[in-house]
């Protein structure tokens, strides 16, 4: 157990040397209650040399996993030492620390929460995404409101506060990419609470976001299989004792 | 059926079995992904052999020229070993996630422990350096 504060705030990062540094100063002199561990997803530029030096511990994945890969490595490092709160910030300045306590609080008012996800859209923020990924938000949020019962404004916002639960349960099972609106949908599943928050984000502050205007029609189409087909899941996630998961299987 | 295509059949099956046969001999392919590939062989050659059973499965499903029932069953096998081979990459790729993963964390937890000398210092402690 080598945790210094109670809660971590984690950072993906691929390629951010512009702005990570920032981001991890940010965090640590506005957030001082978490440790800032900054995961290099197989970066091939200075972004962990830039992290290490602004103060924060750096994981550097060996390859590319995608933000899923890299981010669950985040819940696994928060599950093993102990951390009772993950905050997940996007390294590329998008998140804004001053709002992580926006966040807290609303756990802290409500301890039944599981998970709070920062959202751009619950009331007009000013936030101004292109149309086009606008309106696949709009989608993803009108199908996962219906699907679990509860309003989502913001399902592909990835600035979200953890308790233990959600990180265990993460910790076990993340999807690959694009992870956070099946993440919303494990939630459900898992009959953990959610609930969202209004918060200000900022346009990206530098480096290419994960979703590029050319992949997008593939990442509506792989969200969408992605929710169908976890409808259609008996057990999403194996429980310990349950047969082996495609992870572990032998034989094939 | 026909003397030649029928030849023909039993040779490409007979040698598809020995090519998987002999890869699995010199360890070039492992017995779990090759026996799909013997099975498939087999299957294929026992049919060649056997034109009377492929006649009547050809004209049961509405097939005239019995090599083309043939052919229908070797495509139904490719795409079982494909899908079989979808299956064992998607495995592959999530342990290959995992390995990743629990790699950073030794390198992570070692080059801590290694080094924590100057500028880890700060780090370890955790607190804010104003």
């Amino acid at each position: 157990m080598e945790r210094t504060n109670p809660n971590l705030a984690v950072v993906p990062a691929y390629n951010e040397s512009a702005t990570v540094g920032r981001v991890v100063r940010e965090l640590r002199a506005v957030a001082p209650d978490f440790d800032v561990l900054v995961i290099d997803d197989g970066s091939t530029d200075a972004t962990s040399d830039k992290a290490r030096v602004a103060g924060a511990r750096v994981m550097r994945l060996p390859f590319n996993l995608g933000i899923g890969g890299a981010v669950q490595a985040g819940f696994v490092f928060a599950l093993e030492n102990g951390y009772e709160r993950m905050i997940q910030v996007d390294g590329d300045g998008q998140h804004l620390s001053t709002e992580i306590a926006v966040l807290q609080g609303v756990m802290r008012s409500d301890p039944t929460v599981d998970m709070v996800c920062g959202s751009r859209f619950v009331t007009d923020s000013g936030y101004l995404a292109p149309i086009s990924r606008r309106t696949g938000i709009h989608i993803f949020a009108f199908l996962l409101s219906r699907i679990v019962g509860q309003r989502v404004t913001d399902p592909t916002s990835g600035f979200r506060l953890y308790n233990r639960r959600a990180i265990a349960l993460f910790a076990r099972d993340y999807p690959h990419d694009y992870p956070e609106v099946e993440a919303v949908l494990m939630v459900h599943h898992h009959q953990l609470r959610m609930r969202e928050v209004s918060v200000k984000m900022l346009e990206r502050g530098g480096g290419i976001s994960s979703i590029r205007s050319g992949k997008s029609a593939y990442y509506m189409v792989k969200v969408l299989l992605a929710i169908f087909v976890g409808l259609v899941r008996r057990r999403p996630v194996v429980e310990p004792g349950d047969a082996s998961p495609v992870a572990a299987t032998h034989g094939i | 059926m026909e003397l030649r295509i029928q030849i023909v059949s039993i040779a490409a099956a007979a040698g598809l079995f020995l090519v998987v046969f002999e890869l699995v001999r010199r360890r070039r392919l492992l017995e779990r992904y090759a026996l799909l590939w013997l099975f498939s062989a087999l299957a294929l050659l026992g049919l060649a052999v056997w034109s009377g059973l492929l006649e009547r499965i050809a004209s049961t499903i509405g097939i005239i020229y019995p090599p083309n029932a043939l052919f229908l069953i070797a495509f139904g096998f490719v795409l079982l070993l494909l899908l079989h081979f979808s299956i064992a990459v998607s495995r592959l790729t999530d342990q290959t996630k995992v390995l990743a993963q629990r790699l950073a964390m030794l390198e992570e937890r070692q080059a801590r422990t290694a080094a924590p000398a100057e500028e880890e210092e700060p780090v370890l402690t955790g607190r804010p350096q104003r």
